[in-house]
């Protein structure tokens, strides 16, 4: 189970991004996060911007037309 | 969108081309994904770019502020649309003035046709080259009369339908010179909705589900009353059947054979030892049998570089001879290397593409798009 759900369902780029952000933000290291998002090109940013913000993509699935990310904070 | 942010404005597709073809200054900042950029930018004589992803630009603009220009353009860049706007408003909440975003992003920018003329046919025809900037593709319009040819179309066929429409011209004719597998043809499409005849080189179609008409070296094509005929030529070597055409014995639609700064690649069909015979052949011998005078239009452009006066993209077939790199490798054995070893990555998707311009794949509109992204690379010198 991780510690915030971020629903962004319906949301556009770069809101998914935004609110993982701002949520993860609060976080603190260890603490993981489930962000759930129907944007299309989401994979391909929630892969960078983990990269880029040196945290970890723990898991990523696509269900139904919506993307589930599991990222830990680090 | 908000349009309601009134600092920030909105620059089409159609204006950045407009902008590009008159070579002014312009600064970008791609806010993509890194390798997004790396792969696929836009570029122009006197564009400046940088690229920080906009996900580093959440929490404020102030690291990038540092890096723009005070007294110029400043064009905000992203995959649709959507980041960029974010981004743009945050700059102008930071002080710049002259923001603007890219309307539609990189996705709409893929997708923009812009018409050039490029010359007066004898009888009082006139030839059109469509400029697909975002992915380097080129198509041509010949106009005779009340009739039109269209050459190497692409999807976005509706263009090709209003520029004939305004004019009051009946598409007669969709030809492809070749099979694609860069770009999903819409020659079929086109001919189907106007009525018009669809030819293809055989020896591209032996795999195709659907009927056309074989282009056929030596049997001309006429288009309008005054008969403008399109001669075409067998030029193997980047597909099987690539075949050429000269049109009103003037100009030369080299398809992917011959481009202004590079040649074509012959491996996108997976045969390149088996082509690249032919493609010499073609390039350093039937090329060199024709007039020196006549004006080369090829399928695609490389770089902006190759973009001429008012965007057209174009050259003498006798100075290609003198200047460009792939008709002047004196040896077979380094040709044979340069086409087939050093070659850039292969454009994306371009197996499927193959297969959509056969007719065996279908998909659906954001899936073509999809397939379509980034450059063309059919040049053997696309770095």
């Amino acid at each position: 189970m991780a510690d915030v759900v971020v629903d962004t369902k319906g949301l556009a780029c770069p809101m998914p991004i935004v609110k993982a952000k701002k949520a993860l933000d609060t976080l603190q290291p260890g603490q993981t996060m489930e962000v759930l998002s129907t944007d299309k090109g989401s994979l391909h940013d929630f892969t960078a911007w983990v990269k880029q913000s040196k945290n970890e993509l723990v898991s990523h699935e696509l269900e139904n037309g919506v993307y589930k990310f599991l990222v830990k904070k680090l | 969108m908000s349009n309601q942010q009134g600092k920030v404005q909105k620059m089409s597709a159609h204006d950045l081309t407009e902008l590009l073809f008159a070579q002014e200054e312009l600064f970008i900042l791609d806010v993509r994904n890194q390798e997004d950029y790396q792969d696929w930018r836009i570029e122009g004589h006197r564009v400046d770019s940088i690229n920080v992803p906009y996900f580093e630009l959440i929490d404020g603009v102030e690291a990038v502020v540092g890096k723009l220009p005070a007294s110029q353009k400043i064009l905000v860049v992203c995959a649709k649309e959507g980041s960029s706007i974010f981004v743009a408003e945050q700059l102008a909440d930071a002080g710049l003035h002259d923001v603007y975003y890219l309307e539609g992003g990189m996705k709409q920018w893929s997708e923009h046709l812009a018409p050039v003329k490029v010359g007066d046919l004898r009888d009082g025809g006139e030839i059109y080259q469509f400029v697909r900037i975002g992915k380097g593709c080129l198509s041509y319009m010949i106009v005779s009369g009340q009739e039109a040819a269209v050459v190497d179309s692409v999807r976005m066929t509706d263009v090709y339908e209003a520029f004939a429409k305004e004019r009051g011209l009946s598409i007669k004719h969709t030809i492809d010179t070749h099979l694609h597998a860069d770009h999903i043809s819409g020659g079929r499409k086109l001919a189907e909705s106007t009525g018009a005849t669809y030819w293809l080189p055989e020896k591209d179609a032996e795999e195709v589900v659907f009927a056309y008409k074989k282009l056929e070296e030596g049997k001309s094509i006429q288009v309008g009353s005054t008969s403008i005929s399109i001669l075409p030529i067998y030029s193997p070597g980047h597909t099987i059947g690539s075949t050429s055409l000269i049109v009103d014995d003037t100009y030369f639609l080299t398809g992917d054979i011959l481009f202004v700064a590079s040649i074509g690649r012959p491996d996108l069909a997976g045969k390149a030892q088996d082509w690249v015979g032919d493609l010499r052949d073609t390039l350093y011998n039937r090329y060199q049998e024709l007039s020196k005078d006549l004006l080369v239009l090829p399928a695609h452009f490389g770089s902006y570089v190759e973009l001429g006066t008012n965007g057209v993209v174009s050259a003498r077939l006798g100075d290609l001879y003198r200047n460009n790199p792939g008709l002047n490798i004196a040896d077979e054995g380094d040709f044979r290397r340069t086409v087939t070893e050093e070659l850039p990555p292969q454009p994306n998707a371009y197996q499927e593409i193959r297969q959509v311009n056969m007719g065996r794949l279908k998909p659906d509109e954001e899936e073509q798009r999809e397939m379509e992204t980034g450059p063309n690379r059919c040049a053997v010198h696309d770095k």
